[in-house]
């Protein structure tokens, strides 16, 4: 029952999706506003329908109904209320609903907000919106149906991937999906424009908000998967450079990089070829993400779900990349531009710059991806591409980027002459080599470390300098100082946004140096009593119990941590799950702005009395954390509706 | 020429999109086994029923050595048949089936023998030794070993019929002990 009233909907939503994306296709190219319109009510229809089986595929979840084989597969009678709901997108085929879901939603909006707005342009990306969600809907149809029978009706389900029983689950899969899909937006604007062949600023302008939304999304769930791998896996990292992490951050260099040439072709119209390119390139590394973790193409820690449906993916993304370019040679001649650099020294090359850069750590990151693959293909060699590559390549190209951060916000347009520079630089630069000097004097031998720190300082001072500046204009005219501040991050909340924004990068990668410099960590085994040292702190080892939970038996070690004086004691955790081979690691910790202690429970004694321990002190990592928070507080600045008039 | 120059462009993403279609064709999780080559390690463990049961005594035949457990759904309920199909036809011509039961609780794996009536010696590998010798990744994973006693091959993953007849047909093929 549930069964076929989930699939006649999802088939009855393909339909509609086809009707539309042709309707409003035919709409725009014959002028006919009715087709357009009936494309629009399609377009309701099949979000209505995508809703409604999701909201089925839930109340199967929190029935326990067996009869579907999605939700015997990915929860049993003991999985709690909870992990029941996170469960309906736990897997390949809900994951699916979800996206198509968003898409969906993504798609109303763009129908409420460009209905009127955008005349010649809107039709072609609704379109656009409407034949790739039909795409997911015959993935959810052919490939990959969540609704689907179990023969015969199971009496318990097999039960969800324990490691995603985590809180971050819920929050994770989402923001990740509402980025990678809100990038479907800009796409079908940039398809729109190169169709009709307004490709000059329009089109950019109505997906620059658009673009900010999906990347602060996917920026969201960058930070918080890298939060649920700190916590929950276990080895004491947040990223390992795995195909998948690689997946979604490489949409997010080419998004970023987008960001940044946006300005250039507002300001100076050029750049106009590089920005479709940009945002196609983007639209394409999306597929080819969600193509990496569903192929089972490439080895990956998170392959948690594989399907046939790689392959129907691969031809999708085919399709994209190849209408896209050939688009670009039709176009050719419209899209090259007029403007010309002045001069090396200026913003427009340092937005250039980090463009380059930025393309580079995607190509980079893209390369090493993919290499295993190319290494089988040519040589019949099968390798493994790990960090040390990765973070051998990636180090200079961010510390330089940062350093850009720095320099292009302040830099002139066109050509910036001494007086400017000096006005701008110098004392950022005194203080970034004054702080490097200071980290000499107090130990940091590092070199990385001090350089980091060095450039750190001078984009945190070049930040300040602007800010202290404008504030300062604005006292100067009588206003007090909290309305000054606020109606400055208001009024030119794209330009303060993004530079929230760069503070927060600023502080990751303040983390991310700490935490690879001097971070420690060692192994003990401990007799129940005895006590391990590491880095000042003392680790007892106070007994070990038994605990029966619903879904799983559990083995938690007792820990006393202290520093002179007692300060917390710790129960890291071994979890039993009767559907997996191996156990799973439940960490325990105690976060600090300084330092994480992080105690990940190994092998012990079947009687309680011995228990080996891993024992991490991770430095800075917290800062991680705030930085993202940083981060996502100056993306929502920035999406903010502009208020340029005087107030 | 320029204007023609220009429809070159969707071509540059050719290279890439074959390359991706070429990864269907491998799997990143197969690899090799050092162990290909070598003679098979030896053992000495009991059947459920308590039989010694090791490699020395199946010398000269061609032996399937599987290693499963009763938790591994479902790719374990779905070699089991096979393999016992497999044993009934091919255990009169020199063939013999070993079923090692690795991380395992008794009562489970008897269940899981009795329900798929299995005849062929099976034997619980209560140490870890075997798995550990054999570098068993995870279960399923079934060697197929020559008249020699040597590791000839290894199947990661459920063993379909095919799977069997074409490893053991070749084996039994080859000329016996010296």
């Amino acid at each position: 029952m549930t069964v076929d009233l989930g699939y006649g909907m999802t088939l009855v939503a393909l339909v509609l999706a086809i009707y539309g994306g042709a309707a409003a296709a035919v709409g725009a190219r014959a002028g006919r506003p009715a087709l357009v319109e009936s494309a629009q009510h399609a377009a309701l229809g099949v979000f209505v329908l995508i809703t409604a089986c999701f909201a089925l595929l839930t109340y199967a979840f929190l029935t326990f109904d067996f009869s579907v084989r999605y939700v015997a597969t990915n929860t049993n009678l003991g999985t709690p209320f909870y992990y029941r709901i996170t469960g309906v997108w736990g897997a390949l085929e809900g994951s699916i609903i979800l996206w198509s879901w968003m898409l969906g939603l993504y798609t109303l909006i763009l129908i409420l907000r460009h209905r009127d707005s955008a005349r010649e342009l809107y039709p072609w990306a609704l379109a656009t919106m409407l034949g790739i969600l039909a795409f997911f809907l015959l993935v959810m149809t052919i490939a990959a149906p969540p609704f689907q029978r179990q023969v015969p009706v199971a009496a318990d389900g097999r039960g969800l991937n324990p490691l995603l029983e985590d809180t971050g689950m819920i929050t994770h899969p989402v923001a990740l999906y509402l980025g990678f899909t809100g990038f479907t937006v800009p796409f079908a604007f940039a398809m729109a424009a190169l169709i009709t062949g307004r490709v000059g600023d329009t089109w950019l302008v109505l997906t620059r908000r658009w673009t900010i939304v999906a990347w602060y999304f996917l920026s969201l769930g960058l930070l918080i998967g890298g939060w649920w791998s700190y916590h929950v896996l276990g080895w004491g990292g947040y990223w390992a450079w795995d195909p998948v992490e690689n997946a979604a951050f490489m949409p997010w260099l080419t998004a970023t990089a987008f960001l940044h040439s946006v300005m250039i072709q507002e300001r100076r119209r050029m750049l106009k070829l590089w920005n479709i390119v940009l945002v196609i390139l983007t639209f394409g590394l999306t597929l080819f993400g969600t193509f990496l973790t569903r192929s089972g193409v490439i080895a990956s820690v998170h392959a948690f779900t594989q399907g046939s449906i790689g392959a129907l993916f691969l031809g999708f993304l085919a399709l994209v990349v190849l209408t896209a370019l050939v688009l670009i040679a039709w176009r050719w001649d419209a899209l090259r531009s007029p403007g010309e650099l002045d001069s090396i020294v200026s913003r427009e090359s340092a937005f250039l710059l980090n463009n380059v850069l930025l393309i580079a750590a995607a190509f980079t990151v893209f390369f090493g991806t993919v290499f295993p693959l190319l290494s089988e293909a040519v040589r019949g060699v099968k390798v493994s591409v790990g960090a040390p590559f990765f973070n051998q390549v990636n180090v200079p190209l961010f510390l330089s980027l940062i350093f850009l951060m720095g320099v292009g916000p302040l830099i002139a347009w066109r050509r910036a002459s001494l007086e400017n520079l000096k006005k701008n630089f110098l004392w950022p630069v005194v203080l970034g080599v004054a702080a490097a000097a200071a980290a000499f004097v107090l130990g940091v031998r590092s070199a990385l470390a001090a350089l980091t720190l060095a450039t750190t300082v001078f984009v945190g001072a070049t930040i300040g300098v602007d800010f202290v500046r404008a504030t300062r204009a604005r006292l100067r005219v009588g206003e007090a100082l909290v309305p000054a501040v606020g109606g400055l991050l208001r009024r030119h909340n794209r330009r303060y946004g993004g530079f929230v924004v760069h503070l927060g990068i600023l502080l990751i990668a303040l983390g991310v140096t700490g935490s690879h410099a001097w971070s420690v960590q060692t192994e003990a085994t401990l007799r129940r009593g005895e006590t391990a040292e590491l880095a000042g702190y003392r680790f007892r080892f106070d007994d070990l119990t038994a605990v029966e939970e619903s879904n799983h038996f559990k083995v938690v070690g007792a820990f006393t941590v202290s520093n002179g004086r007692v300060l917390d004691v710790l129960r890291p955790a071994k979890k039993f799950y009767p559907q997996e081979q191996s156990p799973i690691a439940y960490v325990d910790y105690r976060l600090g702005l300084k330092e994480d202690v992080y105690l990940v429970l190994g092998d012990f004694a079947r009687d309680g009395t011995q228990a080996t321990i891993k024992l991490q002190v991770n430095r800075l990592v917290s800062w991680i954390w705030i930085g993202g928070v940083v981060l996502t507080l100056g993306a929502l600045l920035a999406i903010l509706p502009e208020r340029r008039t005087p107030a | 020429v320029r204007r023609l120059w220009r429809w070159l462009i969707p071509l540059a993403a050719l290279p890439v999109l074959a390359l991706l279609a070429y990864g269907f064709r491998v799997d990143p999780r197969d690899i090799p086994s050092p162990l290909i080559g070598r003679p098979a390690p030896a053992f000495g463990l009991a059947t459920f029923e308590g039989t010694p049961l090791s490699l020395a005594t199946h010398r000269g035949k061609v032996v399937v050595l599987n290693f499963w457990a009763s938790w591994c759904r479902p790719a374990c309920y779905e070699e089991a048949p096979v393999l016992e199909r497999n044993w009934r036809e091919y255990r009169d011509r020199g063939v013999v089936v070993v079923g090692v039961d690795i991380q395992d609780r008794r009562e489970p794996a008897e269940k899981f023998i009795r329900e798929f009536g299995l005849t062929f010696p099976n034997a619980q590998d209560l140490s870890g030794a075997v798995s550990v010798d054999y570098g068993v990744y995870g279960v399923p994973e079934t060697f197929f070993l020559d008249r020699q006693g040597r590791i000839r091959v290894k199947h990661v993953g459920a063993v379909t019929d095919a799977v069997f007849r074409a490893n053991v047909d070749r084996l039994l093929a080859e000329p016996g002990a010296p």
